[in-house]
């Protein structure tokens, strides 16, 4: 039997001529990103905005407006409606009425729900989310911080695990992983809750995953190689690699696939993320991170500089 | 490094087997399970976004808790002052701007107060901080202040005794299998799986259920209580089904006797109108309180208040001995029922807030399980062809290593007793995806130095010991960001980071270490020429 190889053996690609190149693209796309979140915002979900939701699976797909309509008579505040999954099934987003009796949420959904079912008769509720301001604020510097102390906790375990340079240079690619992440669902308008911050998450210890078995790569080259130029020795590294990047990446592709398609309609932004991560972190080991260690001005290691560092004894494997 | 002992194989087949076996239980429904007599074997439990059901935070009312503290402290001074000898008059109290200030009228005694004082406030904390400051001002005015010590304090036991009370609240609903968690200074988590209605769950929890007997003034002059003027010692409160018309009522300011003092409450209904009443049993102490109180105001009428509103306000017919009473009110059977049960649990010593909600309707979590397990599925199916036809023989021991990683997460996870939930899911997909990573790594590496014309043996053994660092590396970092998830995340995100770090820690067993052995056993079996892969 023949086996698959999706990269052929001895590839030598010359990637960091490309970078001047590269560093453009990926600076306009970033921008383009920040510009995206800025002007069209985030579809931001009652995670994090607070508010009422309802998932309500309608027998037959009912038009928005003749929903929208139904409810916004009942006069409990306006309502904001999305169509989610399948053709069915709608999100209706609602204010928490501002009262301090427990039961003013449940009375709101009880009156949504009579009210529909004489209108469109059949329809379930499958889910209600009802999260107060407070609590959404929470959840958003908790959201922030778990990204920012992922992307910090990262780098600075890179640094000390190499040179500084590897340490910036991945920074600057998480960050331009998660930017991009953003700037996706800004324009998508793809509904941003809790789940979405548990891919970014995800997406930056994939993204870091895939970085840290090029620099490893580097470093070993480094050792192996002192006297070559930096240039060829990262493109030698990128190449040796790049086989396995692309393998993994491939894996990768083929289970979030599968959950995009057939993980239901909960997770679907999640996969979604996540697949999109999958390419901007590939595209960022190559073209962000490794090519940025030049202009960085990481140095070949001298001959004549003692190991003591990272002797070659520490290479023992398990 | 390729030579594996017998007692090596031995225990690491073991310890996959013990993995797979402790998955089992999870796989079993749970009804089958206990007819099997192995229901006490642990499970992974499904997460509310699977099995249904709902979630509802509740929070201390924290403004609240600090005027109930404030009244609390008001009662124990004037009870100390009154027990001095002889008493200390005092005056002008008041409790407004979170302190307690009162006016001492003999000047010379005011030291005398302060030192009574001190022995009310306690050391809180580690701090060796009181819980209240005491100071003099304007030498006749003393001020209570709470510090935040002791305000903590307070807190911490009103959270401690309203957890109980409203973990005895659900129980005495019916509530199947409720889950109580206390959630950092001054929340309550509560889940209750499957259909159950949520509503009656947050009307009952939302009372505090504070029930006292107070005499109604009787000499307050109407006008003066429709403009809420009320006479010393009285206070004007809200009376919705004031058969007068007027929406309020002017009471003593004094209870007769508060709900503490009951030792059951029951719903029943009126003899002669046959309406929902509470029927509630006082304890000797109350009883004969009630009995004192009903001698001395027979024909008088007395307002029964909870919290804060007046139910309704009888005429005394009659002295009532037997330490019983029945509680009237506009009740309907439920409402009764839900008063009752409330009563029986305890007041509630802080008033709660609804403060998130989540319900998932039993369909939706059915159908998740449903798309989450196909989705498991064929991402394990598309994963495990395409590492065999990248990689043969090498391939087909990776993807039993996948498969074996997907039982020993599962049994790790009902180990720890976590919580699947629908994200979790998506971190199995996702970790199916990753842990061959370590896998591709290796692979590529023996495939690198075969073309470097290592032998077979050299390359496996190359192969797996420059992969081996980088992969500890990656999975480091990996783990950074799921940590960081598990810390900072909320029940969802938890959920998944769970799945992701165990996923991690067992990965790079079942895919360097298991694989490993595997090779070696093949290559010292076969000892081939050369490696296809």
């Amino acid at each position: 039997m023949r086996l698959l190889k999706l990269v052929p053996d001895n590839t030598n690609i010359g990637f960091v001529r490309l970078r001047v190149v590269a560093f453009v693209i990926t600076a306009l796309l970033t921008v383009a990103a920040i510009g995206a979140v800025a002007t069209r915002g985030l579809n931001m979900g009652v995670d994090f905005v607070g508010g009422l939701m309802i998932e309500a699976k309608f027998a037959t797909p009912p038009s928005l407006d003749a929903v929208r309509s139904n409810i916004d008579a009942l006069g409990v505040g306006t309502s904001s409606l999305q169509q989610f999954g399948d053709p069915g099934t709608i999100s209706i987003r609602l204010p928490v009425p501002e009262s301090n009796d427990p039961g003013a949420t449940n009375a709101v959904v009880n009156k949504v729900d009579a009210s529909l079912k004489k209108q469109f008769p059949g329809v379930v509720f499958t889910r209600t989310d009802t999260v107060s301001g407070k609590v959404s604020g929470e959840l958003i510097q908790n959201g922030v911080l778990a990204v920012v102390l992922a992307v910090l906790g990262i780098a600075v375990f890179s640094w000390l695990r190499y040179e500084w340079q590897f340490g910036v240079s991945t920074f600057v690619a998480i960050v331009h992983d998660v930017l991009m992440t953003l700037g996706f669902f800004a324009i998508t308008q793809l509904e941003f809750d809790l789940n979405i911050v548990a891919a970014v998450l995800t997406i930056v210890g994939y993204s870091i995953n895939d970085k840290m078995v090029i620099d490893d790569r580097i470093r070993e080259n480094m050792r192996k190689f002192r006297q070559m130029d930096m240039k060829a020795l990262i493109d030698l590294s990128v190449n040796e690699t790049l086989p396995r990047t692309v393998m993994t990446s491939v894996t990768v592709f083929l289970a979030l696939g599968a959950l995009l398609l057939f993980g239901g309609h909960v997770l679907r932004g999640f996969a979604a993320a996540m697949l999109l991560g999958v390419v901007v972190g590939t595209y960022s080991s190559i073209y962000v991170s490794s090519s940025l260690l030049i202009s960085l001005g990481l140095q070949p290691l001298r001959i004549a500089k003692p190991e003591a560092g990272r002797p070659e004894a520490e290479r023992v494997g398990p | 490094m390729l030579d594996f002992p017998r007692w090596k194989i031995w225990s690491i087949c073991l310890a996959l087997a013990i993995g797979v076996l402790i998955s089992i239980p999870t796989f079993i429904p749970e009804s089958v399970a206990q007819r099997w007599g192995i229901g006490g074997l642990p499970r992974v439990n499904l997460g509310l976004d699977l099995s249904g059901g709902s979630h509802l935070m509740l929070e201390a009312d924290t403004t609240d808790l600090a005027k109930q503290n404030l009244i609390r402290m008001e009662e124990l001074v004037r009870t100390e002052m009154r027990r001095a000898d002889p008493p200390i008059a005092i005056g002008d109290i008041s409790t407004t701007g979170g302190r307690l200030s009162f006016f001492v009228r003999d000047g010379a005694r005011v030291d005398a107060a302060v030192e009574r004082l001190r022995t009310l406030t306690q050391p809180s904390g580690m701090t060796g901080q009181r819980d209240w400051n005491v100071q003099v001002v304007d030498s006749t005015r003393v001020v209570l202040t709470p510090t935040e010590a002791g305000l903590a304090q307070a807190t911490d036991a009103a959270m401690q005794v309203a957890t109980e009370v409203v973990r005895k609240r659900i129980d005495e609903m019916g509530t199947r299998e409720p889950t109580i968690i206390r959630q950092g200074a001054e929340r309550i988590v509560v889940q209750v799986p499957g259909l159950q209605d949520p509503a009656a769950l947050k009307a009952l929890l939302g009372k505090t259920a504070k029930l006292e007997f107070k005499l109604v003034d009787l000499t307050a002059n109407p006008q003066d209580v429709a403009q809420g003027r009320a006479p010393v010692g009285s206070e004007i409160i809200p009376y919705p089904d004031n058969p007068s018309g007027v929406p309020f009522i002017a009471v003593k300011r004094r209870a007769m006797l508060t709900g503490d003092e009951l030792i059951n409450a029951q719903l029943s209904y009126n003899q002669q109108t046959n309406e929902p009443v509470v029927s509630i049993t006082f304890n000797s102490e109350g009883g004969r309180k009630f009995a004192r109180v009903t001698q001395e105001n027979v024909n008088k009428p007395f307002a029964m208040v909870l919290d804060g509103k007046v139910l309704s306000a009888p005429n005394i017919n009659e002295p009532i001995l037997g330490g019983q009473a029945q509680i009237s009110g506009r009740f309907t059977t439920d409402s009764a029922n839900q008063l009752a049960i409330a009563l029986r649990s305890g007041k509630l010593p802080v008033a709660l807030k609804v403060v998130e909600e989540r319900t998932v309707g039993p369909d939706l979590g059915a159908d998740s399980i449903r798309a989450g397990t196909l989705a498991s599925a064929i991402a394990a199916v598309a994963v495990v062809i395409f590492m065999f036809v990248s990689y043969g023989r090498f391939g087909f021991y990776a993807d039993l290593a996948v498969v074996i990683n997907v039982f020993v997460i599962l049994g790790v996870m009902a180990l720890l007793n976590a919580t699947l939930t629908l994200p979790g899911i998506a971190g199995f997909v996702l970790t199916i995806g990753t842990a061959v990573d370590a896998n591709v790594l290796i692979n590529e590496r023996v495939r690198e130095e075969i073309r470097r014309g290592r032998s077979p043996t050299q390359a496996v053994e190359h192969g797996y010991k420059e992969a081996s660092r980088t992969i500890f590396e990656a999975n480091v970092t990996h783990a950074i960001a799921g940590i960081i998830m598990f810390i900072l995340g909320s029940g969802q995100v938890k959920g998944f980071a769970v799945v992701l770090l165990i996923g991690i820690a067992t990965s790079v067993f079942t895919a360097v270490v298991f694989t490993r052995m595997l090779v070696s056993q093949w290559l010292r079996r076969t000892r081939p020429a050369s490696l296809h892969i």
